[in-house]
């Protein structure tokens, strides 16, 4: 019997969102005023959720350890959000974005949230709309739509390669009205160091003010965590540099169950790393790879510059593997097949690290300029950053991290583990199951924070009108701040020698090599032996000069590099444990002929939930059955 | 091949707000020509920390241009050289071998320094508060194909609202002025029909809230050659010319023009 409830409404798929509003305890609306909700985060659902909530007139208080909550890494969204409009009149249907983003989750989300993203998905492109983001545009003026990785049907809106920027804009906008309206209590460079509880129920929060130090107390009847994904723990990803799993670890810590985290996603068009201080990678459309052919030179360690290796000892591994979809394939496949030719020691550039992308055959064919006009603005960033021009010699790419899909265990009203504590977002699981498709990450923030949380928490509040908040003199906020101040002057104590830069990087080539784009038992178990030993030299070897009451950058990084060293230990517990691939979850050993991924839907069509048990032990692994009712399970292939 | 650049750099130390501040000169060398002008501060703070010393505290994040973090005075110009760049995306292979390189924060009395580069830069975010969005609460949208926007008004709203907020407009003119900034967000939602009910009312409280934070505007255009994302002086001409016609106009008849 598993102790985790989802509480999915009863009846058929397209009526349980419907029946859930209706069946929702409501809060009257002068009552909304008497409860506090604390959100923490304002990126997409952060912003879009604090708005939504402060509008319907509860009293709420947001925090970001961010100068400004536009900061967030929403903003570097380039493609897209997914809205089943049909504007283009070829067959979509919310049915449709509910039935793809299943199948491409490879069968591993709830079908009835997803029912609900697709539902909403309408909804918020009209929010988006009215707000003034600036969506592409027909000559009519009516908004514009493409078809965004590999769907069937145009429903992707988009605007310019800035879609996260300008639907983050729009959030944070909102979430401004409502901080000039007094709506909203604004906590900018503040970072959560803890939840709290009080008889098993969040009660607040803990934060440290970034410019002064002080450790404080938050009280509320509701604490949401919009707080992102956890990339960053492979130290090189697409993420900013200062996203974390903090908030959400230290949840976990406290009692919320972490679900699926070895579901991570690769993007397989970055700039690979140029030297070992390489601080993120750089993303580049997947749009390229319609254009571009992918190969690497057929000889080990060969040195030549691309332009003298000639065709017959070129190896276009991808046209020559999958000749139907060649240079097209799947995200997944054309990321693993890179990274075992590089392996190999086929790689390209100084550090043997990538594969070529080359344009020639497309030049010779279209012409410079055709190219130019297509990919001009990508050519250029590439020659920005790299020194190389693109329309004279290949490209070099390799694959990164960009987008975690595992995250806080949430049931249908997105509330966690922890009574009175919900994860929205990136942050959660709930969604996306093993794989994310393109163009609904944006999607599923937005549908959480404008469509999703305003209604269903105020199920959970209906019932405690009248409930003052815990006062945050109490003991349990005194025992949780001694807690932050324990682990900070520990951090500032250890006096050794060498930086949290570098446990990071070396955390970070670990979870990339074990638990990166291939796992294998073998990895995996190696990866469970060298992190705890990484993690101790950590706390006995780490060097912090300054001071713990001033701005302390290596201090923020101190305390989200604590919490990846336990996170990386989970990913390879739960990449172990799922003896199948699914996804972003390749275990080799669990392989088709054809080199695809093989489920096991027999004894893997669940959730893995892991909770707590304190730090010195093993976390508990929880399962969630998931049932499909109206999407048929199916084998993917791309021969 | 890879160059490696040995360098000079003398970077603004500040340890808070009371503290008057000073220069102190670093040695960057081996600086490989493909780093970013923050990987290279990286290199310096891991030298620093290696020799027990505090490590000069920076803003940035994205490092890809987008998030508006980063900032710095970069030989006395907002963000380096580079025209339409970022701090994060400039990188070392525009510099030469011997050079000595100034950094300082941006400077403005709106952008208190809090410590070393990093600056105070939530005067922007009171601008935004002030007006700087449409009003239209979560759920009350009509379907978005009703309200249809002329794609070049939708194109300019555009590129007004591909501002990143990062300050180096103010960072850059000789009066700390806000204009462009300030200019941006209006163009982005006066320029489209979904703002047109609040257009005087935000020109005039966006101006207004500006004016209380930062100096005035005369002209000088280098608001726009520091600009990362080459937001047009024609925008501040907009923002004028709604100013002026918010003072005149009736609002109460808006509703028949």
């Amino acid at each position: 019997m598993t102790v985790l409830n989802s509480k999915i409404p009863d009846g058929p798929v397209a009526d349980k969102w419907e029946n859930h509003k209706f069946s929702t305890k409501l809060v009257n609306p002068n009552n909304k005023r008497r409860f506090e909700i604390i959100v923490v985060g304002t990126g997409l659902a952060g912003a879009s959720a604090a708005a939504s909530l402060s509008e319907l007139g509860y009293k709420v208080k947001a925090f970001t350890f961010h100068d400004s909550p536009r900061r967030a890494h929403s903003i570097a969204a380039q493609g897209g959000i997914n809205g089943a409009k049909n504007y283009t009149n070829d067959g979509d249907s919310v049915h449709r974005l509910f039935y793809d983003t299943v199948k491409g989750g490879d069968y591993r989300s709830r079908e009835a949230n997803v029912h609900r993203l697709a539902e909403v998905s309408v909804n918020i492109i009209d929010q988006a709309a009215a707000q003034g983001v600036p969506f592409a545009r027909e000559y009519g003026g009516l908004l514009d739509n493409r078809s965004f990785g590999g769907a069937q049907v145009s429903r992707t809106f988009y605007a310019r390669g800035q879609t996260g920027q300008q639907l983050l804009l729009g959030a944070y906008q909102a979430l401004a009205k409502q901080v000039a309206s007094g709506g909203i209590e604004l906590h900018t460079r503040t970072e959560l160091l803890d939840v709290v509880l009080k008889d098993g129920r969040a009660c607040g929060i803990v934060t440290r003010d970034l410019v002064s130090g002080e450790v404080a107390s938050h009280s509320g009847h509701a604490v949401v965590l919009a707080t992102g994904g956890y990339g960053n723990v492979y130290y090189l990803s697409t993420n900013a540099m200062a996203c974390n799993v903090t908030a959400a670890w230290r949840a976990h810590r406290k009692g919320a169950f972490f679900a699926n985290p070895c579901y991570t996603q690769i993007h397989p068009t970055c700039i690979p790393a140029s030297d070992e201080f390489q601080s993120k990678l750089t993303l580049m459309s997947e749009s390229l790879r319609n254009d571009g052919r992918i190969w690497v030179p057929d000889a080990f360690d060969d040195t030549r510059s691309p332009s003298q290796i000639p065709d017959s000892e070129r190896d276009y591994y991808l046209e020559r593997k999958y000749p139907a979809f060649g240079n097209l394939v799947p995200r997944d496949v054309a990321s693993r097949n890179a990274k075992t030719v590089v392996d190999q020691g086929k790689g390209v550039g100084t550090l043997k690290n990538g594969v070529y992308l080359d344009f020639e055959a497309a030049i010779e064919r279209d012409g410079e300029a055709a190219v130019r006009s297509k990919y001009g603005n990508l050519f250029d960033m590439y020659q920005n950053i790299t020194g190389e021009n693109p329309y004279q010699t290949p490209m070099r790419i390799y694959p990164a991290i960009h987008y975690t899909m595992g995250g806080v265990w949430v049931d249908y009203n997105l509330m966690t583990t922890i009574p009175g504590c919900y994860s929205i977002g990136e942050a959660n699981f709930s969604d996306h199951g093993a794989n994310r498709l393109g163009a609904s990450a944006l999607m599923q923030g937005l549908a959480d924070g404008y469509f999703v949380l305003p209604y269903t928490i105020g199920d959970d509040l209906a019932g405690r009108l009248g409930e003052a908040t815990v006062p945050t003199d109490d003991p349990v906020f005194a025992e949780a701040e001694a807690g932050a101040h324990d682990q900070i002057n520990r951090f500032m104590s250890i006096g050794g020698t060498r930086s949290v830069d570098w446990f990071h990087r070396e955390l970070g080539k670990i979870v990339w090599d074990y638990i990166g784009m291939e796992r294998t038992r073998e990895g995996l178990e190696k990866a469970l032996s060298e992190i705890p030993a990484l993690e101790e030299e950590f706390w006995k070897d780490l060097r912090l000069p300054g001071s713990a009451a001033t701005l302390n950058s290596g201090l923020e990084k101190a305390g989200r590099v604590a919490d990846f060293f336990e996170l990386a230990k989970l990913m390879a517990r739960d990449g172990l444990d799922r003896e199948e691939s699914c996804g972003g979850h390749f275990r080799a050993e669990h392989q088709t002929d054809e080199g695809e991924a093989q489920r096991d839907d027999e004894n893997f069509a669940h959730v893995a939930a892991w909770e707590w048990n304190g730090a010195d032990s093993v976390q508990t692994r929880h399962q969630e059955e998931l049932t499909f009712e109206n999407v048929a399970l199916t084998q993917r292939s791309y021969k | 091949m890879t160059q490696e650049l040995n360098l000079t750099l003398q970077v603004w130390r500040q340890e808070g707000a009371s503290d008057p501040g000073h220069f102190e000169t670093y040695a960057a060398n081996g600086i490989s020509e493909d780093m970013s002008f923050l990987e290279m501060l990286d290199i310096i703070n891991e030298d620093l920390i290696e020799n027990d010393q505090i490590p000069i505290e920076f803003d940035h994040d994205c490092r890809e241009g987008i998030c508006g973090t980063c900032s710095l005075m970069i030989n006395g110009q907002a963000h380096g050289q580079e025209k339409a760049t970022t701090t994060c995306q400039l990188h070392m292979r525009k510099f030469n071998d011997g050079d000595t390189i100034v950094v300082e924060p941006f400077r403005a009395r709106a952008f208190p320094v809090v410590k070393d580069l990093v600056v105070d830069r939530s005067s922007f975010d009171r601008i935004i508060e002030s007006g700087g969005y449409i009003s239209v609460n979560t759920g009350a949208a009509s379907d978005a194909n009703l309200t249809p926007v002329p794609k070049e008004a939708a194109d300019t709203s555009f590129d007004a609202a591909a501002c990143i907020g990062c300050g180096a407009c103010v960072a850059a003119c000789p009066n700390s002025a806000a204009q462009l900034f300030t200019s941006a967000k209006l163009a982005h939602l006066n320029l489209i029909p979904q703002g047109q009910s609040q257009r005087f009312e935000r020109t005039e409280t966006m101006v207004d809230t500006m004016e209380t934070f930062f100096g005035s505007c005369t002209n000088h255009g280098e608001c726009h050659e520091a600009c990362p994302k080459e937001i047009s002086l024609d925008f501040i001409a907009f923002m004028n010319r709604d100013y002026v016609k918010a003072k005149m106009k009736n609002r109460k008849l808006a509703g028949q023009s």
